[in-house]
């Protein structure tokens, strides 16, 4: 599949957002989180930057961004109608949550419910946001379980690593609260993505090209010739071939750079060198965003659509 | 409302294609460019149409693919004319979130309202057959609309009132009917020589028929088929008494 730029950052963008709405609201609930105005101003900022950006930034693949207020309306059967839904939905409860945090210095007593909500519906965003890819049954490698479960966990990983980060900034006690829980999603990340490589490695095919053509019973089937001498939509859409050359190379930068080298840098910052913690965050959040957005363009470029049998592909 | 109907439509419109006759013309398919390009979804744009890497809109397209027999070694080639299905169980409808796309209760067909579509080309992600395409320069989804606007002109005689790829086709190997009567002549058609659907398994029921080239028949056995010429041949056997001289002086 076509890894579009715009997809990719919303992705990955809305998704640390989310992830930090949730832990914003979890964490303080529990008592982790200083109910400061400056703290709260940043960290919600650069969670709504993050949420309202991706939005923003998946209209600009559309044919005709300007309407795409329609996009609410089909949720009875469309996930992506379903995901614009539950995204406007989150703005209202994280919204109030995050004024009373900033301007009543309370985030966890009666803003308590409003704050829970927004961290219902901020993974409920992210499972819609997963559902969009997992319920294509044409894209093999989306339509596995492993979908919904990376999107929930990445989400919630780079929310963790960022709200660590602005702890850092801040010099507050509680990053390290969230340096710890950042290390443990960090691994969990690291599992999860691993073992949805293997699954989508092992998968039987779904779809062949004798299936799609049912000339299997003649023998074995392959193109001869194509509609077209150029490519046409249905191949600049859904032929991508760059990744699967370079899978491999991409998938161990990827691992590093999302997973390996953040988790050392913060082992450091925790244990090695507290001293140079803020610089060692930035390495670890620059580090985070070049392997989420390298497992993201992954995550697009090495899936393989059905229609490929069409043109050339044998089994999908 | 991107919800399929709930009633399964009175009618199942479609298309039979016949793969045992299909000469690969491509006669349909310029057809079906020329009719729709001024027809519901209108234009078909084309994208550089004269210059290098063209790219265009169109509902219709020709593959050809050849099936060798493992055992025999015996080849046959198959053009596969291929268009929208009108499936049953449209997931590009059901995945749509503006309600651009439908498909029509009273006959099944499937068809994009490019006045509302948002051009998020999730209905091509959906959609396992390709029958969807993008145009870039209005922004929104087309397909094939079974030539909705003629198969119910009454401008037309009855005989031109069947979708343009049908009307256009030399050999007749395309069919259009409603195959939801089983007792349609298309719909006996596809009984007779066992018609099927594309990629079942994929569980979007697809309207759409296609029947299988008809068995060889009259093979010939091995040894009475003509004799094959290899490209390099080093026998001289049979030639004359120059020709022999001359490949003896160059094999020297």
């Amino acid at each position: 599949m076509h890894p579009a730029k715009s997809v990719i950052f919303f992705t990955t963008g809305s998704g640390a957002g989310y992830g930090m709405l949730v832990w914003l609201a979890i964490l303080a609930l529990m008592g982790y989180q200083p109910a400061d105005s400056a703290y709260g101003l940043v960290a919600f900022g650069l969670a709504f930057g993050l949420v309202a950006g991706g939005l923003v930034s998946s209209t600009f693949h559309l044919g005709h961004p300007e309407r795409a207020w329609r996009a609410m309306s089909q949720w009875r059967s469309s996930w992506l109608s379903r995901e614009g839904v539950a995204a406007i939905a989150t703005f209202v409860p994280t919204g109030l949550y995050a004024l009373s945090w900033i301007f009543l210095n309370e985030n966890h007593t009666f803003s308590a419910p409003v704050g829970l909500l927004g961290a219902f519906l901020s993974l409920a965003t992210v499972y819609c946001t997963s559902m969009i890819y997992g319920s294509l049954k044409t894209i093999p490698a989306w339509h596995t379980g492993w979908t919904q479960v990376s999107y929930l966990v990445f989400a919630l990983m780079t929310g963790a690593v960022l709200l660590w980060f602005v702890c850092v900034i801040f010099a507050l006690p509680e990053a390290i609260t969230l340096a710890r829980l950042s290390l443990f999603l960090l691994v969990l990340g690291l599992i999860v993505k691993v073992m949805y490589w293997r699954s989508i490695d092992e998968a039987p095919a779904t779809s062949t090209i004798e299936s799609a053509t049912g000339l299997g019973k003649l023998g074995k089937v392959s193109l001869v010739e194509a509609p077209h001498s150029e490519d046409n939509y249905l191949l600049k859409e859904m032929g991508f071939r760059i990744a699967r050359k370079h899978a491999n190379k991409l998938r161990v930068i990827a691992l590093l750079l999302g997973f390996v080298v953040p988790f050392a840098l913060i082992v450091l910052a925790l244990y090695g060198l507290p001293q140079l913690q803020t610089p060692i965050a930035i390495l670890a959040v620059v580090a985070g965003i070049c392997g989420i957005v390298t497992e993201r363009w992954l995550f697009f470029a090495e899936a393989k659509h059905v229609v490929t049998l069409y043109y050339g592909e044998s089994r999908v | 409302m991107t919800s399929l109907p709930r009633k399964s439509p009175r009618q199942k419109l479609g298309l039979v294609i016949d793969l045992d006759i299909c000469v690969a013309c491509q006669a349909c398919a310029v057809n079906c460019k020329e009719w729709n390009t001024s027809g519901h979804s209108a234009p078909l744009t084309d994208m550089n149409p004269y210059g290098k890497g063209q790219n265009g809109v169109w509902y219709n397209r020709i593959h050809s693919f050849e099936a060798v027999d493992v055992k025999t070694g015996d080849s046959q080639t198959i053009n596969f004319p291929k268009s929208c299905l009108h499936c049953e169980d449209a997931p590009c409808v059901t995945v749509c979130p503006t309600g651009a796309s439908y498909k029509r209760e009273e006959d099944g067909i499937v068809l994009v309202n490019g006045d509302i579509c948002i051009g998020c080309k999730l209905c091509s992600w959906a959609c396992p057959y390709g029958a969807r395409e993008y145009d870039e320069t209005e922004g929104v989804m087309k397909k094939c609309t079974l030539c909705v606007d003629k198969i119910y002109n009454e401008t037309l005689s009855p005989s031109s009132r069947v979708p343009a790829c049908v009307s256009t086709c030399p050999v007749g190997a395309r069919h259009f009917g409603d195959l939801g009567d089983p007792h349609s002549e298309i719909s006996r058609l596809v009984e007779a020589r066992r018609g099927f659907a594309l990629m079942p398994e994929q569980g979007t029921s697809p309207v759409n028929r296609y029947l299988p080239p008809r068995p060889k028949q009259h093979q010939k056995p091995k040894e009475q088929t003509p004799r094959m010429l290899e490209h390099k041949d080093d026998s001289t056997d049979g030639a004359g008494l120059l020709a022999r001289w001359v490949d003896k002086v160059l094999s020297a």
